[in-house]
């Protein structure tokens, strides 16, 4: 590791200009994918990522239905460009990986009992990647089941807090990832403060843990701002729409 | 794919619309719907473009790396082509390896950039029987209503058009604009009862009997043809698709420059 790199200038300036409680510009748009049932898009920083939810809807392979419930299945894939080096197409182990805990987050919140032996599908695709692709990939995913007006408690924001050169750094783009030391993402249900998606890598002390997962709290509650906006737009453009047809 | 059925309600709907001459978006048969072309849409790929054909919407993305050529070709870069039909794009398209739809669309695609020579694959050698420029042309359908194999070709072309070598992260020198030397583009048409239309959309696929794909340079000589489905073209029919994608491929080379 290089340690000349200054992570954070005495100015309390990050390389990019960032404070270090400070996300990446943000952009999300709901309602893109005509074929899908719900689809949001969304740009973090360099990060670019599109989801798609089909469903409620017959569940494939049958033997994963649940007469009690819908099953959500995820789907997250990197293009082959969207990384430095080519990546082979289709899934490996780390997308299988993130696909699993990101269903698991929207199940938390998705009313799935109103749907016994149904799927809800949802496919995150990652067209541009610079760090926190899994976060990015489940906040849209989030805005895409809203979307798809599938039932659902509340929404789940996502963010990863990380640690570079001893700095404790919310929304960590690549540059920064590159000399991590720690990687927290997370996710939670803003309404509750529960946390339905956690993972960690790296080496944090005992307070450094409680003082990211603050930021990681309160950052996911200006991200979750950004999603209800992002429906807000895409509806009331749809309400207009109908008016103007009836006018 | 292919699990959706057109109703016999639909089928019976285009059919009498193209008797009249329309369609059902409203286009003569011979029109294509709205194209649009944005390149440079992703910055990590080294050339990349989003291409809507009306509701169909593709990316395609160029990456490239220093390889070693293939021993017959001791002097030449290496193209290569895929294709993905993601789930995300359409309720018929299922995750896994590509199937037989998406290795058609990508070897018809290629077929069309390889044998028109628009990459100049020579000057993509380093040292020759050792190192050359290795292109790999990804294409991720995104919304999937028809057309693809034109959507596809014309994302690739784009791309292409617009691409950078990454010279300086293997330490070779500068960065230069890949070699291109001509803009093939390529049109589909289809057969529905005895009409030809051009640019079909999803249903208007699932209601034709045969397809016929045409690749052409900027002279309007033919570098790539596919057939498709199991129905039959007279001798006549096929000239007139090739006159139509000599025409349409005029229009289309003015949109991309």
């Amino acid at each position: 590791m290089d340690s000349d790199i200054v992570m954070v200038d005495d100015n309390g300036k990050r390389l990019d200009g960032r404070k270090a409680d400070e996300l990446r510009p943000m952009k999300i748009e709901a309602g893109v994918l005509p074929n899908a049932d719900g689809s949001a898009y969304l740009e973090i920083g360099k990060n670019k990522v599109l989801a798609a939810v089909y469903g409620p809807r017959e569940c494939h392979p049958r033997h994963l239905q649940n007469p009690a419930k819908a099953i959500v299945q995820c789907k997250y894939n990197m293009q082959s460009y969207s990384v430095g080096d080519r990546k082979r197409p289709g899934p490996d182990r780390r997308s299988q990986e993130i696909s699993k805990i990101t269903a698991e987050a929207l199940e938390a919140v998705i009313q799935v009992e109103l749907f016994p032996r149904a799927s809800i599908d949802v496919y995150i695709e990652i067209l541009q990647a610079n760090a926190g692709t899994r976060c990015a990939g489940l906040t849209a995913a989030s805005v895409a089941v809203a979307d798809a007006g599938i039932p659902m408690r509340d929404m789940v924001p996502s963010v990863a807090v990380g640690k570079a050169n001893g700095h404790l750094l919310l929304d960590l783009n690549k540059e920064e990832d590159n000399y991590g030391e720690a990687d927290l993402p997370l996710a939670i249900i803003p309404k509750t403060n529960e946390v339905v998606l956690l993972q960690m890598d790296g080496h944090l002390t005992r307070e450094e843990f409680d003082t990211a997962m603050k930021m990681g709290v309160t950052a996911c509650h200006e991200i979750y701002e950004m999603q209800k906006d992002a429906l807000r737009r895409r509806y009331s453009v749809a309400a207009d729409e109908e008016q103007e047809v009836e006018e | 794919m292919s699990k959706s059925v057109v109703s016999e309600i639909r089928r019976n709907h285009i059919n009498e619309l193209l008797r009249k001459g329309s369609r059902m978006d409203e286009r003569a048969p011979l029109d294509l719907r709205e194209i649009s072309v944005e390149t440079g849409v992703i910055d990590t790929a080294e050339g990349s473009a989003r291409v809507h054909y009306g509701q169909t919407e593709v990316i395609a993305g160029l990456k490239m790396a220093i390889g070693t050529p293939f021993p017959d070709t001791p002097n030449k870069g290496v193209l290569t082509t895929s294709m993905e039909l993601i789930p995300m794009a359409h309720p018929d398209f299922e995750s896994g390896p590509p199937g037989m739809d998406a290795i058609e669309l990508a070897r018809v695609v290629d077929r069309g950039i390889r044998e028109s020579g628009m990459v100049d694959v020579e000057s993509l050698c380093i040292t020759p029987g050792e190192a050359v420029w290795m292109c790999f042309i990804d294409i991720y359908a995104i919304n999937y209503d028809g057309n693809l194999f034109d959507a596809a070709a014309l994302a690739v072309v784009a791309a292409l058009k617009n691409a950078m070598v990454p010279a300086s992260n293997y330490d070779k020198g500068e960065d230069f604009p890949l070699p291109v030397t001509c803009v093939p583009i390529t049109m589909t048409a289809a057969k529905i009862e005895n009409t030809l239309i051009v640019d079909p959309t999803f249903d208007e696929e699932m209601v034709c009997s045969a397809r016929l794909t045409v690749t052409t340079d900027g002279n309007g000589d033919i570098r790539a043809m596919q057939k498709g489905k199991s129905g039959a073209f007279t001798v006549e029919e096929i000239s007139d698709i090739v006159d139509l994608a000599r025409e349409k491929g005029e229009e289309i080379r003015k949109i991309i420059g």
